[in-house]
């Protein structure tokens, strides 16, 4: 029995026919492509996991600034409030995944998701979520495995690179990843897991990648708690039934096109964007001078 | 397809893959291939590197690479003072240099009884590394499996020798590529293997005419 998948629609497919779940599909690939057992696979995910878990806490309880004083602390003042206009899950998952890529920019220990420019997402998102909905993790688990699954496909179809398709290639991507796991730990049909992968992606379609002074920290940082946010809109457009007129497959081809279109200003060089307004430019210098 | 730990990871140190992850396992090759505890490193930053290493903890990621941390080992974050306690005298040089990559480092190594190693690698993203020079030989170096590295005179029957030393411990080559400067004259050769190379088969090679040096490597 085969379960190579190569789109989305292939994991969607491969799901229906044997009446299981998308993440599923993923790990009964992995367990034929790799020499490793069922119980080494979930060993594994379990540790990662936890170091989602413990980036988060590194970046609530390490309040100091980083060295060029562009983050840090956010997450914490969040951690401290309250929402005003936001649901608790919202909140959270925000709050989480700017504490995440805080974490990440003072040098503490993350999982790249896909990239460590984009690594607070689908923590941040996962989290909140089981949190709020008293999951264990098994669900949790279960949300790695989909979401894994749909990175895979994008790094292969397109790029997950800032340098080769924007930010909408990282943030993008750890988007709707995110948003696949929570469809999936809620126990929404695989149908309804593409459509939060189309959904999350195509209303993020042409972000560029211009961080300031080169460093994973502005817009970076509080981008990952943005769209920890757009992956829980794509979740809850998918389970209330909505489906996105683009398919999945199409949209990330899309995403790729997009981004190979872009500008180089606008791919992680700094030379575009942010990083050249006056004041950009003018941290740029600061932190050259440290 | 990939594997699933492929895009949920690397594990690492932050901010970056490339600028950290990948500076990090370039500095514990340096340290492997220089085979011990240098005594004073000078590592020459090129390009992206250069630009924005302090930002990126570069430096501290380099460091503790010498050090012998992996790239997830959350002491890099203070390897500027652990490299002191250890007694790692170190400069970063911020070279202007356009020489056709973004990361690229240079390690100059100096060791116990003046000895002395350069040591030229890059950062290719996501954490992958490749060494692209050893004391002027070019080569490539990725880490990524168990590796030898030949050092030879240019002459018909060296690669023979080795791959023959290496089949009758049934070791299989996973890849094989040679260097030199000039027809016959010195050679380097890179190999892969699947498995670990014992050290009576690399005295071995040692021990064969025209080979000059054997150096090996695990997986970083």
């Amino acid at each position: 029995m085969s379960y190579t998948y190569e789109t989305i629609g292939d994991i969607l497919r491969l799901a229906e026919e044997h009446q299981i779940s998308f993440g599923d599909v993923v790990i009964r690939h992995e367990l034929e492509a790799y020499d490793r057992s069922e119980e080494e696979i979930v060993a594994e995910i379990k540790r990662r996991l936890a170091i989602f878990e413990s980036s988060i806490q590194d970046g609530l309880n390490h309040i100091e600034r980083t060295q060029s004083n562009m983050s840090g602390g956010d997450a914490a003042t969040l951690h401290a409030g309250k929402p005003r206009l936001m649901s608790d899950i919202a909140y959270k998952a925000m709050t989480y995944a700017i504490a995440v890529n805080e974490a990440n920019a003072k040098m503490f220990r993350i999982v790249a998701c896909p990239t460590a420019g984009s690594c607070g997402v689908m923590p941040g998102a996962v989290q909140a979520v089981a949190e709020e909905y008293q999951l264990d993790a098994d669900a949790m688990v279960k949300g790695f495995l989909a979401s894994s699954g749909v990175g895979n496909v994008v790094a292969n179809r397109a790029c997950v690179a800032g340098a080769v398709g924007g930010c909408q290639a990282e943030i993008g991507t750890a988007a709707c990843m995110a948003a696949s796991a929570i469809v999936e730990m809620l126990g929404g049909t695989p149908y309804q897991v593409v459509q939060a992968i189309a959904l999350g992606m195509k209303n993020l379609l042409g972000l560029a990648c211009d961080p300031v002074a080169g460093l994973v920290e502005v817009p970076c940082v509080k981008r990952n708690g943005v769209y920890a946010v757009h992956a829980i809109t794509a979740a809850e457009l998918a389970l209330a039934g909505i489906e996105s007129q683009i398919p999945a497959d199409d949209v990330i081809e899309a995403m790729n096109n997009i981004g190979r279109a872009m500008p180089a200003a606008l791919r992680e060089t700094s030379d575009g964007g942010l990083a050249v307004t006056p004041t950009g430019l003018a941290i740029a210098e600061r932190v050259q001078s440290l | 397809m990939n594997s699933i730990f492929d895009i949920i990871g690397p594990i690492m140190i932050g901010p970056s893959s490339s600028h950290t992850a990948g500076a990090a396992r370039l500095g514990k090759m340096a340290r492997c291939i220089f085979g011990a505890m240098p005594k004073r490193v000078d590592m020459t930053l090129y390009g992206s590197f250069a630009k924005t290493y302090k930002g990126h903890g570069t430096d501290r990621a380099l460091l503790g690479g010498l050090l012998g941390f992996r790239e997830d080992d959350e002491r890099i974050r203070n390897a500027r003072v652990l490299a002191e306690e250890a007694q790692l005298d170190y400069t970063f040089i911020e070279s202007p240099l356009d020489i056709g990559h973004p990361n690229v480092v240079k390690f100059d190594v100096y060791g116990d009884n003046d000895r002395y190693m350069s040591v030229v690698g890059r950062s290719l993203g996501g954490g992958q590394i490749m060494i692209t020079e050893v004391d002027g030989h070019d080569m490539s170096i990725t880490g990524d499996e168990f590796t030898l590295v030949v050092f030879h005179s240019d002459r018909p029957g060296a690669i023979s020798l080795i791959s023959q030393a290496l089949s009758e411990s049934d070791i299989n080559i996973a890849s094989m590529r040679v260097f030199r400067k000039e027809k016959y004259k010195d050679a380097v050769m890179v190999i892969t293997t699947d498995s670990v190379v014992n050290p009576v088969t690399v005295q071995f090679m040692r021990e064969c005419p025209g080979i000059q040096d054997v150096m090996t490597f695990e997986a970083l």
